[in-house]
């Protein structure tokens, strides 16, 4: 804005944006897409930390497994299976809406629901058999 | 830049509560943004209550009804009343739309009407919409040809006419562009979903010869790919229009030029 425009114009206000625009499910998917994707460089970090451990010999192997082994490990790595798990269906929509196919709106809402429900229970699915085969 | 704060001279206050009407027994809370150059205050939130037995059934007709009988200063643009001029566009209950085409009986509890989201306020509900203009004027939303005009009109077949369906019909209403987050924190650079829907309409007209350069265009970062698919604006298109999909297309034929 230049500096000749006169004050009523510089002066004016920015109208309210996220604090008013109502969450809707295709948005919110947009955003756990985005929070997930940055998630992935946190769990990546842990991958190369136990990967970095088994590496470096038998007893820090062990330590860093017993933390796996931990609840708070186990929750952490429950989140990241989650955050792998969504971000990879993310991406699968991503690449159909990419081919141009299920942009009409109600089927991208149904899509949205879907996202979220396939990847709760994918994660589910994937520590019941972890559980199991243990 | 993504700021998901207010600036200082944006942030929202508690205004004015309006007596309600005298006599009514059928009352609608309406909550108002309120904004004016004149005062040097912050905005505000202004609660009126309108006589529904007295006003039509549209969100336009409760804001004429409190114009015209309670707040003469309410500010808002309106022309047609009936979904083709899209002047009255702004945010109601939490999603943009127009006000004429809104009934009251789709919201639950108070009416809440803002200006269209992350745009300068002119005053109370007109947002400045210069820049959305520029931005439309700037894919040359116009028929360009080389080859020399025929002696009648420029034919089309009736496939070709009909790929138009679904484009030619936007208002430029701005509830698209302006309910995009992208837009939002990037309006400066990304053209939003209505300039890229009118940029299609041209991109997939049969007549026009400028196809090339259209693309040369909108191969950039930001004029084109800002768009992550977040859908606000097909959700939001009060014709039933779908920007995202438009800007689908766009990329598809950005990659197919390619190959």
């Amino acid at each position: 804005m230049s500096a000749s425009s006169p004050a009523s114009k510089t002066n004016r206000p920015l109208s309210p944006h996220l604090q008013i625009y109502k969450l809707i499910p295709t948005m919110a998917m947009s955003i756990v897409h985005r929070i997930t994707g940055a998630a992935l460089y946190f769990g990546t970090l842990l991958v190369a930390w136990w990967l970095i451990a088994a590496a470096s010999g038998p007893g820090y192997f062990d330590f860093v497994s017993g933390f796996f082994g931990s609840w708070f490990g186990i929750l952490v790595l429950f989140g990241y299976t989650w955050a792998l798990i969504h971000h990879m269906l993310g991406g699968l929509r991503h690449f159909v809406w990419d081919m141009g196919y299920l942009f009409e709106k109600h089927t991208a809402t149904r899509l949205a629901y879907a996202t979220i429900t396939a990847s709760v229970a994918l994660t589910l699915v994937i520590w019941i058999v972890g559980a199991v085969a243990r | 830049m993504v700021e998901l704060a207010l600036p200082k001279n944006s942030k929202v206050n508690a205004g004015k509560v309006w007596p309600k009407p005298e006599g009514a027994t059928n009352l609608r809370e309406y909550k108002i943004y309120r904004w004016s150059p004149d005062d040097g205050k912050n905005p505000s939130i202004d609660t009126y209550y309108v006589d529904a037995d007295d006003c039509g059934p549209m969100v336009l007709d409760g804001l004429l009804w409190i114009k015209d009988n309670l707040d003469p200063t309410l500010t808002l643009r309106r022309s047609c009343r009936e979904g083709i001029c899209g002047s009255c566009a702004m945010n109601i209950d939490g999603t943009n739309t127009l006000a004429c085409t809104k009934g009251t009986d789709e919201i639950d509890g108070a009416v809440k009407v803002y200006p269209l989201p992350h745009m300068p306020v002119v005053k109370d509900l007109v947002p400045d919409l210069t820049q959305f203009y520029a931005q439309h004027a700037s894919i040359e939303p116009w028929l360009e040809t080389k080859t020399p005009a025929p002696e009648k009109e420029w034919k089309q077949s009736h496939e070709d006419r009909a790929k138009l369906d679904g484009l030619y019909e936007c208002i430029l209403c701005a509830c698209c562009s302006t309910s995009c987050p992208s837009y939002w924190w990037n309006g400066d650079r990304y053209l939003g979903p209505a300039a890229l829907l009118q940029a299609y309409r041209w991109l997939i007209d049969s007549r026009d010869e400028a196809t090339g350069d259209r693309l040369d265009n909108l191969e950039d970062p930001f004029r084109l790919y800002r768009c992550h698919t977040i859908m606000n604006c097909t959700q939001a298109c009060p014709k039933g229009l779908n920007p995202a999909k438009a800007i689908a297309e766009i990329k598809k034929m950005m990659v197919e030029r390619r190959v």
